[in-house]
């Protein structure tokens, strides 16, 4: 039988604010426990939250990024349940009157093609703290440094057919966070992961298949292998005559598999209603558009303008507008080197290949556009090769000086003096009869190997074009 | 509008409150008198009112992103039942 994939994925961005979406308690990582966590985010009695500022306007961004309705009025909720992470028993978020809904975002699949995938909702909740079991013997360790931290929930429809699209989805709206400067999306230490809704029915078939939740899924290439994994075991449990289990489940990715979660007794009971520590958030048409007029250019946008002036091909522009930083410093080394095409093939071959290496990010690199700029120029002008460009490169990221500099110190500079060219051919030739006899004898092949030798007695310094041209004249006996 | 004594016993067991089956009857009747107070509302002509999330008619303000709280964190641990390392402690909560 052919089977249909459906998911939906709920994605928890963390906002990238100073301070607590309702305390002023500050939100950076990696602080000792509990010395990030005031009386608001512990729960104390008597304490009341007070929303952040920056935690609308990041979502209202969220929201005009992906085209959707920002709510007049919105409204806290508490979602109660007990776990010693969460003091307050109850987390506030958003239930009925979401800040943002109705929005989309497009992605690319495999063959080239758009689909849009409809956002049903993004709200606005606090995270809780964190559980530790391991290393306190019987008892569990209560870190709350994260308790208050702001999220952005962003609901998906069920409108992704396969693992691979739901990793494109994923893609996508990290990226767009990150250019909205709203989430600093680092998945590692969880500012943005993922929950994924996935059933299967028969091609064709209208109404869902029972569906199963995997939880807190941080990283791409889980998400993809955790769906492929529950599509496989749900067909699988389908055919042999079973019914799927509408259950919540973890993927462990040293086995591959996921597995259902302990069973929460009663745990969708959450008993939302409307927090009364909170009024309803208003936010006017004036608001809205201050904001958007200090939003950035987008991905998408940015992509087009790329092939547009720098007529660079979807797939180069797409790679060069993957990160802001990385189109921003493409942006700058063009405008100081005036080349497109050559500035394209050197972000992407070896500047990425070299951050790669070193583990660096855009921000960090060692080599400023403009530097980098001052090596595309000594291409242009022949004063080098590409290839020992290559190696002036690498010296500069090493942090040896500047390209002319290395140039100059290593004496690379370009043989363009074809008296002195001439003069390593013939030296070349005469060391060399045999080949010389052979190759006059029509084994053409041989013209590489004097290039080889003439490349080598110059330590590639000479014009590759210009010695393959003096050569061959040579080698005919002109 | 009546709550059964099987329900009061799953919303006390929701909000972890230790209600005993004499207690459940006792609360069943009194909620269900509540309920029926609260009940009269639905005889209210609502027509063209706007759902209230809030008695105020107010909208929320806002605080400007800001750190202003300080670290207090020994304060709020000596009066914690168990502390170690900077952790609170609680009952191993998984099984």
């Amino acid at each position: 039988m052919e089977w249909e994939t459906v998911i939906g994925l709920e994605i928890h961005a963390q906002l990238n604010t100073a301070s607590k979406i309702f305390s002023g308690a500050a939100t950076a990582y990696g602080a000792e426990p509990n010395r990030q966590a005031c009386a608001v985010d512990l729960g104390l009695p008597g304490v009341l939250p007070v929303l952040n500022e920056a935690v609308v306007r990041k979502a209202v961004m969220l929201g005009l990024a992906l085209e959707a309705q920002i709510a007049p009025r919105s409204v806290f909720a508490r979602k109660n349940y007990f776990y010693p992470d969460l003091p307050k028993g109850y987390q506030i978020s958003q239930f009925e009157l979401p800040i943002v809904a109705r929005g989309h975002l497009e992605i690319e699949l495999d063959d080239g093609s758009r689909k849009r995938i409809g956002v049903t909702r993004a709200h606005l909740e606090e995270d809780a703290g964190k559980s530790l079991h391991e290393g306190f013997g019987t008892m569990t360790g209560i870190d709350l440094n994260r308790a208050g931290t702001p999220l952005v929930e962003i609901v998906s429809e069920p409108e992704l057919g396969s693992a691979r699209e739901a990793v494109a989805y994923m893609k996508k709206l990290h990226a767009l966070v990150r250019y909205l400067d709203i989430c600093d999306g680092n998945m590692q230490e969880g500012s943005f992961r993922c929950d994924a809704n996935v059933s299967v029915r028969p091609a064709g078939e209208s109404s869902f298949g029972i569906r199963t939740e995997i939880k807190n899924l941080n990283s791409f290439r889980f998400v993809e292998r955790a769906i492929n994994f529950e599509v496989e075991r749900q067909i699988e449990l389908i055919e042999s005559g079973g019914t799927v289990v509408q259950e919540t489940r973890l993927f462990d990715p040293d086995r591959d598999e996921t597995r259902p979660m302990r069973s929460k007794e009663e745990a969708n009971d959450y008993r939302y209603f409307p927090d009364p520590d909170l009024l309803p958030v208003a936010i006017h048409t004036e608001d809205i558009e201050a904001i958007r007029a200090e939003m950035p250019e987008l991905p998408d946008a940015k992509r087009e303008r790329f092939v547009r002036d720098y007529a660079l091909s979807p797939y180069d522009a797409g790679a060069l507008t993957a990160t802001r930083d990385l189109a921003d410093y493409y942006e700058a080394l063009v405008a100081a080197c005036g080349a497109p095409k050559l500035a394209a093939n050197w972000m992407m071959g070896d500047f990425t290949a070299a951050l790669n290496r070193s583990e660096l990010e855009v921000g960090d690199s060692p080599v400023a556009p403009a530097a980098l700029a001052q090596l595309l120029a000594r291409i242009q002008d022949a004063t080098i090769s590409g290839k020992i460009a290559k190696e002036v490169f690498d010296a500069m990221w090493a942090g040896e000086g500047d390209a002319d500099a290395i140039i100059a110190a290593r004496g690379l500079k370009q043989i363009t003096d074809t008296g002195a060219i001439d003069r390593i051919i013939d030296d070349v030739i005469a060391a060399n009869p045999v080949q010389l006899e052979q190759y006059r004898a029509g084994k053409d092949k041989l013209l590489g190997f004097f290039v080889g030798q003439v490349m080598k007695k110059t330590q590639g310094k000479a014009n590759p074009a210009q010695v393959n041209e003096r050569l061959r004249a040579r080698l005919r006996g002109d | 509008m009546s709550l059964t004594s099987d329900e009061v016993r799953r919303i006390a067991h929701l909000a972890r409150l230790a209600v005993d089956d004499r207690e459940a009857e006792g609360f069943a009747a009194a909620l269900s008198d509540i309920f029926d107070f609260v009940e009269a509302l639905n005889n209210a002509d609502i027509e063209g009112v706007a759902p209230m999330a809030h008695p105020l008619d107010a909208e929320q303000r806002l605080r400007p992103d800001r750190v202003t709280e300080s670290d207090q964190r020994e304060r709020f641990q000596d009066i914690a039942p168990a502390v170690e390392g900077g952790v609170y402690l609680v009952p191993r909560v998984i099984e």
